[in-house]
């Protein structure tokens, strides 16, 4: 415990973000504002559920075990969807912005692109979502203690930690393709973040058989990466031009 | 040709508006009488200093003012007026080259808009990591040692009746206490007592400079074990309080002043944090807010008169109690001076473009800088909106409203009060001394508050005039904490348990 798992595991969970956000986020003040009213967003998205889940649960038998574990699954999949549905606000509240920004402009071109501000939506749920799941356990984890004493799994932290990382990029992922679906009127795309999420709130449910949560959540957001990426303009073309240092244009060095 | 004239930092999320409207607060500055002035039960008199040193500070306004605006428009006016004739025998080009400029110009200025936004996030989001950090590892600052005579009711009563009714008359007698300095306040100023509010003033910041300070160091050290001497202490204190009366009264480099206050709202808050019982300071910031909210908005809500009296004289209200994002360069009216009167081409820290010709004094005209609007509008309604060349301003020197503006546009920034940042810094750190979802209702009480502040800051966009920055961002961060300690940190605690993720 204390400061190695500490260090270790915020830097796990928060590092790419934290990268993320210094370099593409941390300039622009408009988009620093997305990011928070993103958290925001996200923030009363998950004060709604809880409502939701409170009363369920004071409204049943605390003593019941699973109807207790019951219910907490439906609060976790009433969320996803809550969640899903702020998404949706926000996206409908940039819309709106986007518009104010163009009327300000003179020539029609706001500063920041819808797909800019789905980027930077999807890593303010992110992080938000994020630093929920994992800030009171690093603050226990700054503490002394021996993790799973009691018979649970040792890799508590450790497999939070990962599993916070790869939640903060699929949100940024489902940002992108949620707000490219709003865009362009494409509801299966919509219809596919939704169940993602749900799969991948769901897949938590086998824990502490991480090897049923984490390995299905990185499958699945090595997939919304390839598509996002594909949706923002990328292609096959533009990696390979990117990773061999290439100039658009120029032709291909013989070594390659 | 880009024209440097004052351009108005200036956004609106109004669909009709052609040009770009400032953001701009009209000029009342001071709100309204800071609550924070209670300070610690043992210095009585010490209140009255806090008072008006804290009554500047909850407002909120932009520097950017009407004068500029109309300046701004001027320019606009006659650019599109050019363009226009010249459509008739001039290339298309020039048009396009006019119109590039303000495209140019709009981006700019919308930048501008939401960089006032993160140059006001990034000292309340300081101040409360100060106070949040302190809160969590020195100890003495959750501890209970008694309470303010302003809460004379104490809360450890029988009844959770009893407790809720000593609540409410502690924070009635507060708020009374609150009232009665404003109205003190406006009414020394209405008198003309300078002397009396500049004294107050003086005391109050160096109470908290040395003071509060050497409390604040000395639990610190005690928390880490650190063995000091008195004398290497006492050079510390002395060095840290001459220099913030230094930069806070007088003249400093900005940083170093916004340092200094985002530091005495920080220790202001932590007091506030300590003396306060528990339900007595919720009451109290639910109270504040409203109270904010009449006395700025209201007509005869004192901090409105007070504003507008100031607003008659043409004078600027006190120094430095309000936190300005960047340096303003205005001249008191009483004082010809003709050095001062230089003082522009200040680098505002925050934009690199900005000439780099720095004059000497990069004093902290913060406080006249409360003014600069009003006057700034007094000017233009006696001599109309003008350019600020060189000539003009050497024009207006000689006029008896000697007010002059920075030349650099982006100079201009937004104020805010510290009395915002000390109660935005109460409420979190409560949050985080208090609540049992510990750091996820922090975080959420501090989202809730930048957004208000965000979101007040963009009312102050679309109405142009003072307003108080407590009332949204305060609610936001009570419903917030209320919510997420009651409701959301049971849900999280389970999925935690289960290690779910949502």
């Amino acid at each position: 415990m204390t400061l190695a798992v500490f260090f270790g595991c915020t830097f796990i969970a928060f590092g790419p973000a934290l990268g993320l956000f210094l370099f593409t986020i941390a300039r622009d003040p408009l988009r620093i504002i997305i990011l928070i009213a993103g958290a925001f967003f996200w923030l009363v998205s998950l004060l709604l559920s809880s409502l939701i889940w409170f009363i369920a649960v004071k409204a049943s038998n605390p003593q019941d075990e699973s109807l207790q574990k019951g219910l907490l699954i439906f609060g976790v999949m009433f969320s996803v969807l809550l969640q899903e549905a702020f998404r949706f606000l926000y996206y409908k509240l940039l819309r709106k912005a986007i518009e104010g920004l163009v009327a300000l402009s003179e020539d029609g071109c706001s500063p920041i692109s819808i797909q800019q501000m789905a980027y930077v939506a999807g890593v303010g749920f992110g992080l938000m979502s994020g630093a929920f799941s994992m800030i009171n356990l690093l603050a226990d984890a700054l503490g002394p203690g021996t993790v799973g004493i009691h018979g649970d799994s040792q890799l508590y932290f450790l497999t939070s930690a990962f599993m916070t990382m790869v939640l903060i990029f699929l949100h940024t992922f489902w940002g992108i393709l949620f707000f490219h679906g709003c865009e362009h009127r494409r509801w299966w795309e919509i219809t596919a973040v939704v169940v993602m999420h749900l799969a991948v709130s769901g897949s938590t449910f086998c824990n502490p058989l991480y090897v049923g949560s984490l390995v299905p959540s990185y499958l699945l957001m090595a997939t919304a990466a390839a598509w996002a990426y594909l949706l923002s303009g990328g292609s096959a073309q533009n990696l390979r031009r990117f990773l061999l240092c290439l100039r658009s244009g120029a032709s291909p060095q013989p070594a390659s | 040709m880009v024209n440097h004239e004052q351009r108005t930092e200036c956004w609106s999320w109004h669909k009709h508006l052609k040009r770009k409207d400032p953001f701009c607060a009209e000029i009342s500055d001071f709100q309204r009488t800071a609550p924070m002035t209670e300070l610690s039960a043992h210095l009585p008199q010490f209140q009255h200093g806090q008072l008006t040193e804290n009554f500047p500070d909850n407002h909120l306004s932009n520097t950017n003012d009407n004068s500029e605006r109309r300046r701004h428009d001027n320019s606009e006016r006659r650019r599109n007026d050019n363009a226009e004739s010249e459509t008739n025998g001039q290339p298309q080009n020039n048009m396009q080259q006019v119109v590039e400029q303000d495209e140019e110009d709009e981006e700019l200025t919308l930048k501008y808009g939401a960089k006032h936004v993160i140059m006001l996030f990034v000292p309340v989001t300081l101040c409360m990591v100060v106070v949040v950090a302190t809160i969590k590892s020195v100890s003495f600052y959750t501890r209970k040692d008694g309470q303010l005579i302003y809460t004379p009711f104490t809360e450890e009563t029988e009844t959770v009746g009893q407790r809720a009714l000593n609540s409410i008359l502690n924070a009635a007698i507060m708020i009374s206490v609150i009232i009665v300095m404003t109205i003190l306040l406006v009414v020394l100023y209405k008198y003309r007592c300078y002397k009396v509010i500049h004294g107050w003033l003086i005391i109050s910041s160096l109470l908290l400079l040395f003071f509060f300070s050497f409390i604040y160091l000395g639990e610190v050290f005690k928390t880490y074990n650190v063995a000091m001497d008195y004398i290497t202490v006492a050079l510390m204190i002395w060095n840290f309080g001459v220099v913030g009366m230094i930069c806070i009264h007088w003249k400093g480099p900005l940083r170093l002043q916004q340092a200094y206050l985002i530091m005495i709202s920080a220790l202001m808050a932590l007091v506030f944090i300590k003396y306060l019982p528990e339900w007595t300071a919720w009451l109290i910031l639910a109270v504040i807010s409203v109270y904010d909210l009449v006395a700025v908005l209201c007509p005869k809500g004192p901090l409105r008169m007070l504003v507008e009296t100031a607003q008659e004289r043409n004078e600027t209200l006190f120094p430095a109690l309000i936190y300005s994002s960047t340096m303003i360069w205005l001249v008191n009216m009483a004082e010809e001076d003709p050095e001062a009167q230089r003082k522009t081409s200040k680098n505002s820290t925050y934009d690199k473009q900005a000439p780099a010709n720095q004059t000497q004094n990069e004093g902290a005209e913060a406080d006249d800088g409360g003014f600069s609007q009003e006057w700034q509008q007094q000017r233009d309604n006696r001599i109309g909106p003008i350019e600020s060349t060189p000539e003009s301003r050497a024009a207006v020197q000689a006029l008896p409203s000697n007010s002059q503006t920075s030349e650099d546009p982006e100079e201009r920034g937004v104020k805010l009060g510290l009395g915002d940042f000390i109660f935005y810094s109460v409420l979190v750190g409560k949050a985080s001394a208090t609540a049992s979802g510990d750091w996820n209702t922090t975080l959420a009480c501090f989202v809730a508050i930048l957004i208000g502040l965000c979101l007040t800051l963009l009312l102050l966009a679309i109405f142009k005039k003072a307003l108080p920055a407590l009332p949204i961002s305060i609610t936001f961060g009570l419903v917030f904490y209320f919510a997420t300690d009651n409701l959301v940190q049971p849900f999280m605690d389970q999925l935690a348990f289960h290690q779910f993720y949502i």
